[in-house]
């Protein structure tokens, strides 16, 4: 690995060492690891949301529906089906990818505005049968009565369901894995090919690239791994109700993105981070801690229109 | 065998007719001019080659096979390839990025999550062979947003020329130019011709460059086919003059 190659590496290093001493950190700063958690699973979330937004440049508010989705799956799972961590986590992430590979070849035509106000109704959709099906999803009153399982390999198990520190790591893991699967995409001749739409989406079609077809792909790879984010979500809390899909989650998801800047990998974890640790900090202090937030969101979209990242990043280089 | 047939296209907008009754035949090999004043229809005649547009009526036949209503991506698979009037390219990344992306689609990968050491070795050469060619291989890191216009022209027709055309269609590629620039495509587009033998049908204004490397020209006026024929022919013929020439020359 040469000079310039660390150099590159130097970002990822840092994130990565930060994310892996979280639980020593931050308690000594005044946090605790359920906040670290919520950082990461939020952060997934944004993340997710922006491989769509920040690199194929196609702007959803509607992804709070299939984070529901695998929150519900997991959930629901646990508690109806089988009393398993591992296997709820894929079933609500299949569920929330199939939903968004059905529902893509109906939206994926249209653009800008009009794309996402069509993602928002259909989220909209499943909030509506999460918070009308009582009898399944507990309604309003949400989920409950299950809890996350230690996660039991046969000849060793960790107690993710009681030690707040090893349901971080798990998370991590599961953090680790899907960030690192996004990454690898985007350096991918498929991941170019999205960068190409978002730069110019009439060259990148008349240099054979079917562009509709390519937006689905990558609306159901960025719904895939939110729907991890809203299994780890539920999981976390070891509840679920209907908010987790109504359409201001969704924005929650793009002010983390923006926030934090989506045209850096990491811009939309450092967006989250920011989100929780106010969230957190201001609900405690304050009814409209949102309002708070709604600020601060404005003055960076304001002055920082590449987003916190992107103001540290052209620190760094220049 | 022809290559491409156009037979009898229109294009309306409204109670406009853009484009009227026109047909062309491009042999393999040949190198067409389209001429015309302002919009003559021009334009509008390539966008409906390339499958911006579709034709109100008309026929599209392109290597025997009706291309008419096909999607523009469909036609660069089969091997048609177009520069825009107005430059497209990708302004915010790199004269090698901008390459990279049609070559991979060009040899199939455009789905690939990943490439083999090898693939990507020969990805990357022939991206230098195509920078190469454009004269761009100074510029290979420099984003194509912050490069001298010609030189952003140039990297638009590598692009279309990465994906190994059997036709090329170039509107207007040396607008805005200055002379130096003018004859550096002007050279670069008679190579292509010349040396790898490509099928180029382009539209321009300078009838320098026009007469330099049409080996047929047609005219278009008012959406019509005025005239069609070689060089000498098209200088020679008073309707084109008329309409066209005389305007340019006064
Ligand atoms: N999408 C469109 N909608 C409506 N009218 C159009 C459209 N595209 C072109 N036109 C009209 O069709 C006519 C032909 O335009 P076109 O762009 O084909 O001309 P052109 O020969 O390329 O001209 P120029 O030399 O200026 O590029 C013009 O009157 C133009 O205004
Ligand atoms: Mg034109």
């Amino acid at each position: 690995m040469g000079a310039s190659e660390l150099n590159k590496q130097a970002p990822n290093i840092f994130v990565w060492l930060l994310l892996l001493g979280m639980p020593f950190w931050l308690p000594a700063i005044g946090g605790y690891t359920e906040l670290g958690t919520r950082a990461v699973v939020l952060g997934l979330a944004a993340m997710s949301l922006n491989f769509l937004l920040g690199y194929t440049g196609v702007l959803s508010f509607g992804h709070a529906a299939y984070f529901g989705l695998g929150a519900y799956g997991v959930g629901m799972t646990i508690r109806y089906l089988m009393p398993s961590t591992i296997v709820g986590i894929l079933v609500g992430t299949l569920v929330g990818t199939l939903a968004a590979a059905i529902i893509g070849p109906l939206i994926i035509r249209l653009r800008g505005v009009y794309f996402a106000m069509v993602t928002i109704a259909f989220g909209q959709v499943f909030f509506f049968i999460a918070f009308r099906w009582n009898s399944v999803t507990g309604g309003d009153d949400g989920l409950s009565g299950w809890t996350r399982l230690p996660l039991d390999f046969g000849f060793a198990s960790i107690d993710i369901q009681h030690n707040a520190r090893a349901f971080y790591y798990f998370v991590l893991v599961v953090f680790a894995l899907s960030v690192g699967a996004m990454a690898w995409l985007l350096r991918s001749p498929f991941g170019r090919t999205l960068i190409a739409i978002r730069e110019n989406e009439q060259r990148a079609r008349f240099l054979g690239i079917p562009v509709d077809q390519h937006i689905w792909i990558s609306w159901v790879i960025s719904c895939c791994f939110v729907s991890v984010a809203g299994a780890l979500y539920a999981l976390l809390n070891n509840f679920i109700d209907p908010r987790a899909l109504y359409w201001s989650q969704s924005g929650d998801f793009v002010i983390m993105a923006v926030l934090g800047g989506m045209r850096s990998f990491w811009g939309p974890l450092i967006g989250a981070a920011i989100f929780v640790v106010l969230q957190d900090y201001l609900s405690s202090q304050t009814e409209n801690w949102m309002s708070f937030v709604g600020l601060f969101f404005v003055l960076v979209v304001l002055f920082f229109p590449r987003g916190v990242l992107g103001v540290i990043r052209r620190k760094v280089t220049s | 065998m022809s290559l491409l047939r156009v037979e009898n296209v229109s294009k309306q907008f409204g109670s406009l007719v853009a484009v009227n009754e026109v047909s062309m035949i491009v042999e393999p090999g040949e190198l067409c001019a389209v001429i015309g004043p302002n919009g003559a229809g021009k334009t509008t005649f390539f966008n409906m080659i390339s499958g911006f547009l579709r034709p109100t009526t008309g026929r599209i036949v392109f290597d025997e096979e009706d291309v008419t209503l096909l999607v523009p991506a469909r036609r660069v698979w089969r091997g048609i390839a177009r520069t825009f009037q107005i430059t497209e390219v990708f302004p915010e990344l790199t004269v090698r990025e901008n390459l990279r992306i049609p070559v991979e689609v060009a040899a199939g990968y455009r789905l690939s999550p990943w490439l083999s050491r090898d693939t990507d070795t020969k990805i990357r050469a022939r991206v230098s062979e195509l920078m190469d060619m454009g004269g761009l291989a100074s510029k290979a890191d420099r984003l194509v947003g912050e490069l001298a216009h010609g030189d952003q022209r140039a990297t638009e027709i590598m692009m279309a020329l990465a994906l190994k055309p059997r036709l090329l269609l170039l509107d207007e590629p040396t607008a805005g130019m200055g002379d130096q620039e003018t004859y550096d495509i002007t050279q670069l587009i008679r190579k292509l011709h010349r040396e790898q033998k490509l099928t180029i049908v382009l539209i321009e204004h300078d009838m320098r460059v026009v007469f330099h490397l049409a080996d047929r020209i047609m005219v278009l006026s008012e959406g019509a086919m005025l005239a069609e024929g070689t060089p000498q022919q098209i200088a020679a013929n008073e309707a084109v003059q008329a309409a066209y020439l005389g305007k340019a020359a006064a």
